[in-house]
């Protein structure tokens, strides 16, 4: 019996060993870890304050956004960027309510979310460019299938079924197209993407614009839903003979093939980085200032008619920094951050272009480089403009 | 009706086992494809920097989920303070007074809880932390995955202290041991090993989840900051990874969810070593 | 309470002592002390269990003040409406994600259950000492698998699978059924009913095994004094722990109607009142998932947060049938341990 309970006595011990075991690694983890909280500067003697910018927004430019911010805090070591893709969406409406400093989103903010800001205004910023593509997983078919703008509004309201639709045999003469199904793929979360493609879809289909419309989120005729880039692409390239659309450098980094879309020129236009940047100089419209309502803004559309440009590619978009005039209106903001927040703006859309070709982005054009530098001089923080020049060093 | 004689119920008893044994077969193939998935992914991913780097561009080589492991470890120690002290006490009320009224709303209450999908507790944190407090934080990833854990934890605590025969508990009575003394010292150690069950299934649930973070704890690419800031956290790291363009991204996924799956499978052998009661006799 | 009398009907003694012993008798001070340290202990624990309720109410409310834009514009037909559109008429209802989270739900326990069943019976009654906690460990891991890579092993692994061989055996033997007919994409409703079988099976099996674990070995050796089969006695102690088993049963069903990533990758994601299980669906939980970041207009929101109302108001009416199946074979069995 005593020997029992010694037993127990023991074996409570060591439960209570354990469970403070358990406390020491955690406690021993975080504070090993510590000298990652500040930024990884673990050896200067006296600590720098790091300020930290968080933003929200499309999953598009994130990769871009993340070499840009590696790249900044590498020449600022003081200022970490912190930006998390929940989506275009997401980031607009965390942008509204003033949780982050700053959002991003592929889509620019309409009427009624334009006209809610009270007290300042909103800046939209363009800082990247890029294109929707048409993907497709056809045995034996590689990439630069010919689609229009009409057939591919017909297939994705479901009204063209099959691969070796005549209207498809009829601009692709030289593909044995098979007589299959065609598995529709379409975004099931709401997105960018989204926004572009079914932008261009009301714009080269009526049926499509009254029946469907273009958001974020749309009622799809026919399809399979993916969640996010990866849910379609990975649905695409499961599946023979399904057709989807995707952003195009995650096309093309991960080799699925694509399609080639006619433009308003008549050309059957390859994505490119070329045939981007075509198609936003031949979209030079009057673009409106930094702080005015870009909801009718659309590559898509400025293009859609002009049928001089032959080399544009159709489906093209802008990304956009959306930030506040007035920086004030963040809680927690100040000078110091203020500043932090500027410079990245600035130097994102100068120096930070060199990262976009190598990720399959498109630089901007000096166009709109001008127009942006002009945007970020209207931030002021407590009424002061916040950019007083270019600094590369902290 | 079938005759039940000696013939009929050796075979009947045959085949139920074979049947149970099939199951447990069944069961093992998908566990084990999932694994060899993680391990062929993940395992070349795994390193030293990768453990102790902060995530890098892409592009650039090396980087890591230092910053996500010191999340994953703050947010669940968090939540586990939070919501298991609340999920054991409440079973264990459950059990020994499970004839009142409250007891019968709480469990009622509580398989609901179950039942909530992680987004909407996720969007319930947000709404009452992070809108409050206008920032992202990791307060509000730790309540919203105690809020995840505390049903768990409750049902089967109170299950498995049910289950705890009355002979127990009369020897306690016998003993002129008042109720909640025959309850701490009796019954409740045990029950102990189902009830680090119950924990161990929330906690790994807990840090599998991803919906719940999205919108409270947001995730970070820097080291912890405070606890009303963001953090970072291994399955936030595996979806925003995982579904990026580059393969080598994804590879690294791979490899933190590897990672994840053996700190909650060492956290499990340490536990159930520490609770091994005398109870245990299987 | 009388003073000084106490009578045994009260919480003062535990209910499970047989009648014989309710005799009234006078309290002696170290009785009172102990009576006052065990209100003490009941009230405690009282009150850290009503937190749930809490939590419950809080999320109840912020629910429905967040939809109740969507009710007012929708009423009672946001139930059986059937059309999801945020962009042209901004109607939406939700029908077709009830049905396809009650459908995958079903087939989740339809395949979940005996197969964490037959692990927990395995693991507690048949297989050998040494090999119960390997085993047990392996299994209980499944748990700590994230949601996301369920989703991306599903997508890469299973689906392709399931299309490839198992869809077009199902179609050929039994395509006569509706629920078999129809295009098949590997991705739909039994795919995604399929992985949250597999999700839910750590949670049912060690649960279950806990659970029979924890049945006194009196009740096996009693079952074989009287010549019971390996499987006679098995039945008997299922029996014997059904209540436990429900629990886990109904802790399996939380995770199959709450889970978001991974069913959202597997599913298909289309509002459809789907007649074959090949076919794409969608569920509350993932249509939340999906939309919820990206909701452009309140009443987008509304409607979605009404969504996971009505999920809550499912949940409940599960649970009430769920009670009261319990209730029903309970109240069959004599005894002392039970309500």
């Amino acid at each position: 019996m005593v020997k029992k309970m010694q037993a127990q006595e023991k074996k409570s011990n060591k439960k209570v060993v354990a469970a403070i075991g358990i406390i020491v690694l955690v406690v021993v983890v975080i504070a090993a870890y510590y000298s990652l909280g500040s930024g990884g500067q673990s050896t200067s003697t006296t600590r720098v304050e790091v300020i930290t910018i968080n933003g929200a927004g499309a999953t598009f430019p994130f990769p871009l956004i993340s070499k840009m911010s590696s790249e900044f805090s590498k020449l600022n070591p003081s200022v970490q960027i912190n930006y998390q893709s929940i989506g275009s969406g997401g980031g607009i409406r965390q942008f509204m309510v003033k949780t982050v400093d700053f959002g991003a989103t592929d889509a620019p903010l309409n009427d009624a979310q334009y006209s809610n800001v009270t007290g300042t205004k909103p800046l939209h910023i363009p800082f990247t460019i890029g294109g929707v593509v048409p993907t497709y997983n056809l045995p034996g078919v590689d990439t630069g299938l010919r689609f229009t703008g009409p057939i591919l509004a017909d297939i994705f309201l479901g009204k063209i079924t099959k691969w070796n639709d005549p209207q498809l045999v009829g601009i692709n003469p030289r593909i044995a197209l098979p007589d299959k199904a065609i598995i529709v793929v379409h975004r099931s979360d709401g997105s960018g993407t989204s926004f572009v493609w079914t932008n261009y879809l009301s714009d080269v289909s009526p049926e499509w614009k009254e029946k469907v419309g273009k958001a974020t989120s749309v009622n799809w005729p026919v399809g399979l839903g993916g969640k996010g880039n990866e849910g379609v692409a990975g649905i695409v390239t499961q599946n023979p003979y399904s057709l989807g659309y995707n952003e195009f450098a995650y096309a093309v980094i991960n080799k699925i093939t694509f399609g080639a879309v006619q433009n308003a020129a008549g050309a059957f236009v390859l994505p490119s980085l070329q045939s981007f940047a075509a198609a936003v100089s031949a979209a030079s419209t009057v673009l409106p200032k930094g702080d005015e309502s870009w909801s009718k803004i659309s590559i898509v559309d400025a293009i859609s008619g002009n049928i001089s440009a032959a080399d544009a590619y159709p489906i093209t978009s802008f990304s956009y920094f959306l930030v506040y005039k007035e920086l004030n209106t963040l809680p927690g903001m100040d000078v110091a951050r203020a500043k932090a927040l500027v410079q990245f703006l600035w130097w994102s859309i100068q120096v930070g272009q060199n990262y976009a070709s190598p990720l399959s982005y498109v630089p901007l054009p000096a166009s709109v480089v001008a127009l942006d530098e002009a945007t970020i001089q209207m931030i002021t923080f407590n009424g002061q403009q916040v950019f007083q020049g270019p600094v590369i060093e902290g | 009706m079938i005759s039940r004689n000696s013939g009929f119920r050796k075979t009947e008893n045959r085949i139920m086992q074979g049947l149970c044994v099939t199951a447990l077969a069944i069961t093992l193939i998908p566990l084990l494809s999932i694994l060899t998935s993680v391990l062929v992914n993940g395992a070349s991913v795994i390193d030293y920097a990768f453990l102790t780097e902060l995530p890098r561009a892409v592009g650039e080589s090396g980087g890591g989920i230092a910053n996500a492991i010191q999340g994953t470890l703050i947010l669940l120690g968090l939540a586990i303070l939070f919501g298991v002290p609340v999920g054991t006490i409440a079973g264990v009320y459950l059990s020994e007074y499970q004839e009142t009224k409250l007891a019968w709303i709480v469990r009622f209450t509580s398989d609901i809880l179950t039942e909530f999908p992680s987004i909407v507790i996720g969007i319930f944190a947000y709404t009452v932390i992070v809108l409050y407090f206008r920032s992202f934080s990791a307060i509000a990833g730790s309540v919203a995955l105690a809020v995840i854990i505390i049903p768990i934890v409750t049902r089967t605590t109170e299950e498995v202290v049910r289950l705890v025969p009355n002979s127990l508990r009369e020897a306690g009575i016998a003993l002129g041991l008042p109720r909640w003394k025959t309850i701490t010292r009796i019954v409740i150690p045990a029950a102990r090993s189902g009830i680090v069950t119950g924990i161990m299934l929330s906690v790994a649930r807990a840090a599998g989840e991803t919906a719940p973070l999205l919108l409270t704890a947001f995730n970070s690419f820097y080291g912890f900051s405070g606890l009303l800031k963001p953090i970072a956290s291994l399955p936030l790291y595996i979806f925003i990874f995982s579904i990026s363009p580059f393969p080598d991204w994804r590879a690294k996924a791979w490899g933190a969810a590897m990672v994840l799956i053996l700190m909650i499978l060492g956290l499990s052998i340490m536990i159930r070593f520490a609770t091994r009661g005398r109870y245990q006799k299987r | 309470m009388e003073d000084g009398v106490e009578s045994l009907s009260s919480n003062a003694y535990p209910t499970f002592l047989s009648k014989q012993s309710r005799i009234k008798r006078p309290i002696k001070s170290t009785q009172k002390g102990r009576m006052t340290s065990d209100r003490i202990f009941k009230f405690a624990t009282a009150t850290v269990s009503s937190t749930i309720l809490l939590i419950l109410a809080a999320m109840i409310i912020e629910l429905y003040t967040q939809s109740k834009l969507s009710i007012n514009v929708f009423g009672l037909g946001f139930i059986w409406g059937t059309v999801w559109d945020p962009a042209i008429t901004q109607v939406f209802g939700a029908l077709p994600l009830i049905y396809g989270t009650l459908v995958t739900s079903a087939l989740a326990l339809l395949f979940g259950v005996p197969l964490s069943l037959g692990t927990a019976i395995v693991l507690s009654e048949i297989a050998p000492s040494r090999f119960r906690s390997p085993v047990s460990f392996i299994v209980e891991l499944l748990a700590a698998i994230p949601s996301v890579i369920y989703g991306l092993w599903a997508i890469f692994t299973l689906a392709p699978f399931l299309r490839d061989y198992i869809y077009p055996i199902l179609q050929n033997t039994l395509g006569f059924l509706p629920i078999f007919q129809g295009p098949i994409y590997g991705l739909g409703v039994l795919s995604g009913g399929i992985v949250l079988a597999i999700m839910i099976i750590p949670t049912v099996s060690a649960v279950s095994r806990d659970v029979l674990f924890a049945v006194p070995d009196s009740q096996r050796e009693a079952a074989q004094a009287l010549g019971a089969t390996k499987w006679e006695t098995t039945r008997i102690v299922l029996s014997y722990g059904r209540s436990g088993i429900i629990g886990s049963i109904i802790l399996g069903l939380g995770r199959a109607v709450g889970e978001t990533m991974a069913i959202t990758m597997v599913i298909g994601n289309r509002f459809d009142i789907f007649t074959s299980l090949f076919a794409p669906g969608y569920t509350m939980a993932a249509v939340i998932a999906n939309e919820f970041t990206e909701a452009t207009f309140d009443l987008y929101l509304s409607a979605l947060i009404e969504v996971g109302l009505i999920l809550f108001i499912v949940a409940m009416g599960v649970n009430v049938l769920a009670r009261l199946i319990v209730w029903r074979s309970l109240r069959m069995v004599r005894g002392v341990v039970f309500e």
